[in-house]
């Protein structure tokens, strides 16, 4: 399931609704990404996340789709925030559910790793030098590759 | 054809999105960039180094020999930096 949206989430509601009534999930894995207030040494006064509407989503779906094809997920969750952010506020949500913790563990981790790639979003941060576009990291580029051809993990 | 700028391309550009018709020759995404730099001293400025321009024709990431037609929607921007 794919949300994207300006208002901020609460995690336990979410984890809640995604296993309500459901006892064939074993282990749920969480990953939340939070706005920090200092970058590249600078400090951050706030963010805005722009992205591109419908690619998004579409993006985020295939995502998704292909996390449920490579592990075997009980049920998956991607929420992601766009707007105006603070230091401290959430950006990002990503939940799995499956049998075993490996599946939901390693599934949550690619997931943030490929949405951090693929997924069209853009943030702006606000500095004393000004508002400034945060450029892409190789470092994060070489944590989507490592599931590059990678064969589905545990079940 | 519509053409979508995002994030510091768009601020290079200073327009959100634009409906554009290029010549015929015009096929391929590289071609439309070519063409799309010459429109103004802002659009040349903000696809200076192709390098780090990411496109996608009609929501999807494609590369320099895509081809482009009338109806297609072009989106240009930065390699994405969300999560």
């Amino acid at each position: 399931m794919i949300r994207v949206q300006q208002e901020d989430f609460d995690i336990g509601a979410e984890i809640a609704a995604l296993t309500k009534d459901r006892t064939d999930i074993g282990g749920v894995a969480s990953f939340i990404g939070l706005v920090r207030d200092v970058a590249g040494g600078e400090s951050v006064g706030a963010m805005t996340l722009e992205h591109y509407p419908g690619m998004t989503q579409k993006k985020l779906e295939e995502i998704d789709a292909e996390a449920n094809r490579r592990w075997q997920l009980s049920a998956s969750l991607i929420v992601h925030r766009y707007g105006r952010l603070e230091p401290g506020d959430r950006i990002v949500l990503v939940i799995t559910a499956s049998p075993h913790r490996q599946a939901a563990l390693e599934a949550c981790a690619f997931l943030i790793d490929w949405l951090k790639t693929k997924a069209p979003f853009w943030k702006m941060e606000e500095t004393a030098a000004g508002a400034q576009w945060v450029e892409a990291r190789d470092s994060d580029d070489k944590a989507a590759d490592r599931w590059v051809g990678r064969p589905s993990g545990g079940e | 054809m519509r053409v979508l700028y995002f994030a510091w391309v768009k601020s290079k550009v200073g327009i959100g999105e634009e409906q554009v018709e290029p010549p015929a020759g015009v096929g391929t995404v590289g071609a439309l960039l070519d063409w799309l730099s010459q429109r103004s001293s802002k659009h040349a400025a903000a696809l200076a180094n192709r390098s780090v321009v990411r496109v996608a024709v009609n929501q999807e990431y494609v590369g320099a020999d895509h081809p482009v037609k009338p109806g297609d929607e072009v989106a240009l921007f930065p390699p994405v930096t969300g999560g």
